[in-house]
């Protein structure tokens, strides 16, 4: 297992090179201007002269492969650079928003994992009962439902309609202490959204996994043994049925992520995937660059975590090599 | 969608209701937040964000900075009075040299003193090449800038400039906290300090800027101990939130506005501006940059009815940067709407009907396109309006969409559909807008327009300190567009405010343009005091 772990790890580093300079090689061709967006409405009365000292002084008069090969050598030594939409340290940027979008990605994957599970386990008991057809379809919707789209709606409903739960934010407008309480509650919209718009996937998997189980031979032996029914269902079938869904824990980390990015945005969560959105409108190459970076390291560390998960649950599949 | 899968649907509902319902009810101390039964406290939505909050890098150049202060400031009238200097400036003979002395006994909010020290240095790194200001073009006229003596500063300019102390409104910096720091990206630029009524307490970017009275403010503390700006980019769901409560105030558009004409615990403010949305016509077009068309658009613009329908009158006809409410708008210069007029002009340069009514002269066929800011709805009406009354004199103009990336390519020949206005002094937009050698100069002067006479009148009106001959030339200015319209302007845009009646005192400015925290009933919420 360890032997698997460094060689992904070695694996890690060229694509996490090439992700960066696509990133930046992307960036460049857009038709955005990074100057443009620093300035904001002064660009618009600001003289030429003092556009082109903005622009050297920023360093994105530079050719792509200089600019890349600059960022990428202050960052192996520690220094992710300065946002130039935000203004400060990329690395300040990062430290006071991950924790943000860590809250919400943990909580949502847990609603996700448990209502998902859950869900699955009783669908799969009574097929084609009542729960299943109302759960199953209300499944397949979700899947198909844009996490952009719940949310605008879970704020159209909780919010406006019902006035239960605010809108946005990390806290109220008023407030700016953040507590506890206020976090708790401006966290339920988008945990919410979040976890519901990847809980189908779970509850489908789960649900044919046990499902499955219950049919094979070891669960009706241990049915024909008279062993209570919560103890085939959670400790036979569930075991078995839930082996898919260990792949899947990892194999939804960038959909996770790229769900933030659209509820963060549309909550104005003060996460890290507001800021990406707005990193790359803004051609902010350190910002979007380090928190690409971010990103596929947790697309790679997903996958790594599901194999070993897999290997763990089921001797059989072993680690590749 | 089948029965089915509304009842899935509504499983999923109660489901989420039920998490939703278990976690609030942990909480139960979180409901009552969010209201604020005094008047001490206030929240406003606004619909910009400023980019930075460091003035040396342009945060509140106009004034108004709440956080800052600067050496003067604009009063309610838009005259100059003094703020962190003693008195008005004294202007030497030449009128190149401004002398400032500071008010004594000013404190920044961490308590250290306010001094000449701060203004130079505040002046010399906005000026620095380092520097990321993109306004600093605005304070060109500098030649240099030094303290003589613990409280006096002196400005020492190239050449004379008559609304330099209206550029002295700039917000003053504490040099003990930004020097040694990285003026563009160090964290002054997030955590600001100045000498202002208010002191930052919170910036979460995109979403609320939170203030709390300076209690040693010089100018007394004030009334209003909290005060919250919460930026809302949408219209509607600005509009929601003051309709809920969540917020005191805010920005809207007229059609919004209008929603709460009824609402008996809140007072709708309209603000004059300064603010126009006009057409630039492109010197290097052959169409637009025609006199002949271009005098005839200027006619044949509805702008009474653009002012009825699309502002939904909350604004005025405008017949150049200068609107017809202010002391320095030539009377006799308004072009009222005549079709008759626009025709006869076109028929007597040789413009003569040809296919389907578009004149055409010369095989020149008489159509332009004009470009506006794609989401922008306001302009997009102007812009289609502009288009249908070209095309009852005979001229085609094709409306298309962009942002400024891909707009500002185009700008040298097609039109566009601008807006600006700076209300503190008329050189300010119009030297910028008008002078020939600002022709496609970034965003100045996008016609690129060149008339002598222009030239000569704006290059008077900024260097006389004679408010009689500034008058002279910038009437000159103001004839000469009518004779040669290089844009057509269209229509000062009222800003309208929606504001919970629970304060007194509640004025506001003539505005400019960019309606950022400054503008707005608040931009004196210092001077605020609640309701009994």
């Amino acid at each position: 297992m360890a032997r698997m772990a460094g060689r992904r790890a070695l694996f890690a580093a060229p694509v996490l090179l090439v992700v960066t300079f696509g990133v930046f090689a992307v960036a460049a061709a857009s038709p955005f201007d990074p100057v443009k967006a620093y300035t904001g409405t002064a660009g618009l009365t600001a003289t030429q002269e003092n556009l082109d000292q903005i622009r050297a002084n920023l360093g994105v008069d530079q050719p792509l492969v200089t600019r890349w090969w600059n960022w990428l050598m202050s960052a192996l030594q520690g220094d992710l650079g300065n946002s130039s939409v935000l203004r400060r340290p990329v690395a300040e940027v990062v430290g006071e928003r991950i924790g943000w979008s860590a809250l919400l990605a943990v909580t949502a994957f847990a609603v996700a994992i448990l209502l998902g599970t859950a869900l699955g386990v009783l669908a799969a008991r009574r097929r084609g009962g009542w729960l299943d057809r109302c759960v199953s379809s209300a499944a397949y919707t979700l899947e198909a439902a844009p996490a952009f789209w719940l949310g605008l709606l879970a704020i159209w409903f909780f919010a406006l309609e019902l006035g239960v739960l605010p809108a946005g934010g990390l806290t109220d407008t008023a407030s700016d202490v953040v507590t506890f309480g206020q976090v708790a509650t401006h966290l339920v919209l988008p945990a919410a959204v979040l976890g519901i718009s990847q809980l189908p996937w779970f509850f489908l998997y789960v649900r044919q996994g046990v499902a499955d189980a219950l049919d094979e031979d070891p669960v009706r032996g241990a049915r024909a043994r008279g062993l209570g029914e919560p103890t085939v269902l959670l400790g036979h079938a569930l075991r078995s049925g839930m082996l898919p869904m260990l792949t899947l824990i990892g194999s939804r980390v960038p959909e996770l992520i790229t769900g933030a990015l659209l509820v963060e945005t549309v909550f104005s969560w003060p996460g890290i995937a507001a800021a990406t959105v707005q990193a790359a409108t803004s051609v902010d190459f350190p910002l979007l660059a380090a928190l690409t970076v971010l990103a596929t390291a947790a697309v790679l560390a997903g996958n790594l975590l599901s194999d070993v998960l897999y290997g763990l649950a089921d001797p059989r599949v072993g680690f590749d090599g | 969608m089948s029965a089915r899968s509304i009842r899935g649907l509504a499983a999923a509902t109660l489901a989420a209701a039920l998490t939703v319902g278990a976690a609030a009810c942990s909480n139960p101390d979180s409901g009552a937040a969010g209201k604020n039964g005094e008047g001490e406290s206030a929240v406003v939505g606004i619909a910009y964000e400023p980019e930075s909050l460091s003035p040396l890098l342009g945060y509140g150049k106009d004034g108004n900075a709440k956080i800052f202060d600067g050496l003067l400031a604009l009063d309610r009238g838009m005259n100059l009075k003094p703020a962190l200097a003693a008195a008005l400036p004294r202007i030497s003979e030449d009128r190149l040299t401004y002398t400032y002395k500071l008010r004594q006994g000013v404190k920044f909010s961490d308590g250290k003193p306010f001094g000449a020290k701060d203004v130079v240095f505040t002046y010399r790194t906005i000026l620095d090449k380092k520097t990321n200001n993109a306004s600093k073009s605005e304070l060109d006229a500098i030649k240099d800038v030094r303290a003589t003596g613990e409280d006096t500063v002196v400005f020492t300019l190239k050449y004379p400039y008559a609304p330099f102390a209206e550029r002295t409104v700039l917000p003053i910096v504490p040099e003990h906290v930004v020097a040694g720091q990285d003026v563009n990206t160090g964290p002054f630029t997030t955590k600001p300090i100045g000498t202002g009524p208010y002191v930052l307490t919170g910036w979460s970017k995109g979403e609320k800027i939170s203030l709390k009275a300076n209690p040693h403010y010089w100018g007394g503390e004030p009334k209003v101990k909290k005060f919250t700006m919460a930026i809302i980019k949408d219209d509607d769901v600005r509009a929601t939130r003051l309709r809920a409560g969540d917020l005191d105030g805010a920005i809207l558009p007229p059609n919004l506005a209008k929603g709460f004409k009824g609402d008996g615990a809140k007072k709708t403010y309209a603000a004059t501006t300064y603010d126009y949305r006009t057409v630039t016509l492109p010197t290097h077009n052959k169409v637009a940059g025609d006199t002949a068309i271009r005098r005839a658009l200027d006619v044949a613009v509805d702008r009474q009815t653009m002012v009825d329908k699309i502002l939904e009158g909350a604004g005025k006809p405008a017949y150049g940067p200068v609107p017809t409410g202010s002391e320095w708008f030539t009377q006799g210069t308004e072009r009222p709407h005549d079709l008759a007029r626009a025709k006869k002009i076109l028929d007597d340069a040789g413009w003569k009907p040809g296919k389907n009514g578009i004149r055409e002269k010369n095989g020149v066929r008489a159509a332009f396109p004009l470009w506006y800011l794609a989401g922008d709805k306001l302009r997009q009406e102007h812009a289609l309006a502009y288009a249908s009354d070209a095309k009852k004199a005979g001229i085609a103009v094709t409306t298309q969409a962009g942002t400024w990336e891909v707009i500002e390519p185009r700008m040298k020949d097609d039109a566009v559909l601008a807006g600006g206005g700076a209300p503190a002094d008329p050189d300010f937009d119009q030297y910028l807008l008008l002078t020939s050698s600002f022709g496609g100069d970034g965003f100045n002067n996008m016609a690129r327009y060149d008339n002598p006479a222009v030239d000569a009148a704006l290059a008077e009106g900024r260097k006389s300190g004679d408010k009689t001959v500034r008058k002279a030339a910038y009437d000159t200015v103001q004839r000469e567009l009518v004779k040669n319209p290089g844009y057509t302007f269209l229509t000062h845009i009222d800003h309208l405010y929606v504001v919970a009646d629970r304060w007194d005192g509640l004025t506001t400015q003539v505005e400019p343009h960019d309606h950022g925290l400054a503008s707005g009933p608040w931009w004196n919420v210092e001077d605020w005091t609640p309701k009994q």
